[in-house]
């Protein structure tokens, strides 16, 4: 794929998906600020931010295309390029470093073969270092799709890796660190 | 060990608290009808009694913020709008997470009662782009609250209108920032502004606007259901009430923690965060999130966990009251490139000392840690560090600046000890006491 992709594809939304995006740009005084709204709108039913895609984001909220995409290229989470299925975020920011966030790192690094974007050949993954996820109690950890994994072992991670490579679907949203932190256990 | 106050968690050991009818029959939603039958006026005033400070970090007192809105007739017709920072993206701080998590209608209740108090008709809680999970929990949590007729048009019959909407962020440290978040809610790029115009008197849309973290919402729930005078029988005169603290590194059990302010932090360390794993001694703490700066054992022994005492003993802060612990087996040289790696991926890019600095004291510490570096690169260190520090549009270069500054001031010999002596630097040179037999270009043959 290339930063054309999209291209000829029928980049356009839905009636139902129109009428959501008016019913969020009534919550603000400006229409501008569905704009990153609208973006991970954009992204969750495109898969990521091709060129086509800003534009109708553009069109979407009254902002020529270049600001769609100086937008989108602020902030880290909006994807530039193509990602694999399971996204792999890795923490490696401080508290997580301090307990083994690069032992984790390289043990999924070998694990499979990562081009210089971070993907595998079979589109299955993409791995990610990221900063602080708010979860440094219980690192190291990475966040797939929206779900946060946490006090992770090479164990623990073959283990999950596992699941992604037999389709297992991604688990309901949660943080981990529910069931063992001492404080709140009753 | 002493007990630990309950007033902001007082839910979260109950088993799906997050769920209004369940936090309903522990005091959810009970302080916001007394709320809605005072004057506005009347309840910034027990905010201010109270004392409460900031939990976002900077620790200015609330309801003086509150004070700062412009009177209807100086507003030219501009509405007041509230917003909830829910960013939480300073290393070390996982506390709203948690806090949002287990309870949201803590933080809501206290989203409604301070929006009625500025004068808001509408509030908004930017959560950070990685709290997808999160944001579904409180959007759930504001439809069961709305439901119940606490949010939306004539609460309660009471004639006020407070709608509260959640925002999404996409990934930017600098967000958490007030007025980068303010712009990243317009639909821009999260570029800080410079203040004045604070957002309190030109904020969100030009309009004026209050932003305050996620716990100080929560605490505002406790205040004003509870009074000023309650609430200061918690923690010290100057830092009055509880805070919650997020502890992680080297400790036995890490997470987030009440605690009434003014303890010993030694205490709360090797007590309640579990101490240290077995053998092991403490070599360095950080009290308050990665910007603040760090505190060696002797000034953790001294200092209580609170505003004052932590900057009398250490010059440090408590900040978000994100607690990074680090025991004898820590490399602070790696420690140290390790942050400026974050702050420079972070840096908005704005303002030159800000942009070309960060990246280059990352570069500086990664040869250190590499043992590729010299004593004058330390020596160039401080020096970026202190034309970084108050020489930008907003905090974020002074939060790059202080752990640069502060590490090396303290910890001198794990750098000195990291790089090839020159001789025509030494440790006074980054700010810190000569050690015996130390000074500035006379080490050569000592350290060889
Ligand atoms: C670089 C930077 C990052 C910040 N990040 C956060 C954050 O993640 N959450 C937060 O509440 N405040 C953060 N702040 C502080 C906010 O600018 C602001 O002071 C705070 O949200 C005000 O709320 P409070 O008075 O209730 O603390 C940050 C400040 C700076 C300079
Ligand atoms: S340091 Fe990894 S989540 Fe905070």
């Amino acid at each position: 794929m290339t930063d054309q992709a999209h291209n000829g594809e029928k980049v356009a939304w839905t009636e139902q998906e129109l009428a959501e995006i008016e019913e969020i740009a009534s919550r603000y005084p400006s229409r501008r600020s569905a704009m990153l709204p609208v973006l991970w709108m954009a992204q969750h039913k495109f898969g990521w931010l091709s060129l086509p895609v800003l534009e109708l984001v553009a069109e979407t909220v009254g902002v020529p295309p270049s600001e769609a995409r100086a937008v989108a290229s602020f902030y880290t989470m909006l994807k530039k390029k193509p990602t694999g299925r399971y996204v792999l975020q890795v923490c490696h920011t401080l508290s997580c470093a301090l307990n083994g966030a690069e032992e984790i790192i390289r043990h999924i690094e070998s694990k499979y073969d990562f081009d210089e974007n971070g993907n595998t050949p079979d589109g299955l993954f993409t791995l990610e270092r990221v900063e602080c996820l708010a979860s440094c109690g219980s690192g190291p950890m990475m966040q797939v799709g929206e779900h946060y994994y946490e006090r992770l072992t090479p164990e623990k991670v073959d283990e999950i890796l596992a699941g992604f490579e037999s389709g297992e679907p991604l688990p309901t949203p949660r943080p981990e660190a529910d069931e063992w932190q001492w404080n709140l256990q009753s | 060990m002493a007990m630990e106050p309950s007033i902001l968690t007082s839910r979260w050991k109950i088993p799906d608290a997050h769920r209004i009818d369940v936090a309903m029959k522990h005091g959810a939603w009970a302080t916001l009808p007394a709320a809605l039958k005072m004057a506005p006026g009347e309840i910034t005033q027990v905010v201010k009694d109270s004392g409460l400070r900031g939990r976002g970090g900077a620790g200015f007192p609330t309801g003086v913020k509150w004070g700062f809105v412009p009177p209807p007739e100086k507003r030219n017709g501009k509405p007041v709008y509230l917003v909830c920072n829910a960013d939480e993206s300073e290393p070390g701080t996982f506390k709203d997470r948690y806090l949002m998590w287990k309870d949201p209608h803590m933080f809501l209740e206290g989203i409604v009662i301070s929006a009625y108090a500025i004068g808001a008709k509408a509030a908004y809680i930017y959560l950070r782009g990685e709290f997808g999970f999160v944001r579904r929990r409180v959007d759930e949590a504001i439809a069961e609250a709305r439901a119940k007729g606490f949010i939306g048009r004539n609460i309660l019959g009471s004639g006020v209108d407070v709608e509260v909407y959640t925002h999404l962020g996409a990934g930017a440290y600098i967000c958490g920032e007030e007025t980068a978040l303010l712009s990243s809610l317009e639909g821009k790029k999260g570029q800080p502004k410079l203040k004045p115009p604070f957002p309190a008197v030109e904020g969100a849309w030009r309009a004026p606007t209050i932003v305050n973290n996620v716990e100080t919402m929560a605490a505002v729930t406790w205040i004003v259901g509870h009074g000023a005078a309650a609430y200061r029988e918690f923690g010290t005169e100057k830092s009055p009430g509880t805070k919650l603290l997020s502890v992680s590194g080297h400790v036995l059990k890490p997470g987030v923690y009440e605690i009434d302010m003014g303890i010993p932090m030694m205490d709360f360390i090797m007590d309640t965060a579990g101490g240290l794993r077995p053998g092991r001694k403490l070599k360095a703490v950080v009290p308050g999130g990665s910007s603040v700066p760090i505190m060696t054992p002797d000034e953790v022994a001294r200092a209580t966990i609170d505003y004052e005492s932590i900057h009398e003993v250490s010059g440090s802060y408590l900040g978000s009251g994100g607690m990074i612990v680090m025991d004898d087996t820590t490399d602070l040289a790696e420690g140290l490139a390790n942050l400026l790696r974050f702050y420079a991926h972070e840096s908005c890019g704005q303002c030159t000392p800000c942009r070309e600095g960060t990246g280059w004291m990352f570069r500086i510490l990664k040869r250190v840690k590499e043992g590729r570096a010299t004593d004058v690169d330390l020596a160039t260190l401080k020096n970026l560090a202190d034309n970084i520090h108050s020489k930008t549009i907003c905090f974020f270069g002074a939060s790059a600046a202080m752990p640069v500054q502060s590490w090396l001031k303290k910890f001198p010999d794990e750098f000195f000890g990291r790089v090839h002596r020159t001789g025509k630097v030494g440790y006074a040179d980054v700010g810190a006491e000569p050690p015996g037999g130390d000074k500035p270009g006379g080490t050569t043959q000592a350290a060889k």
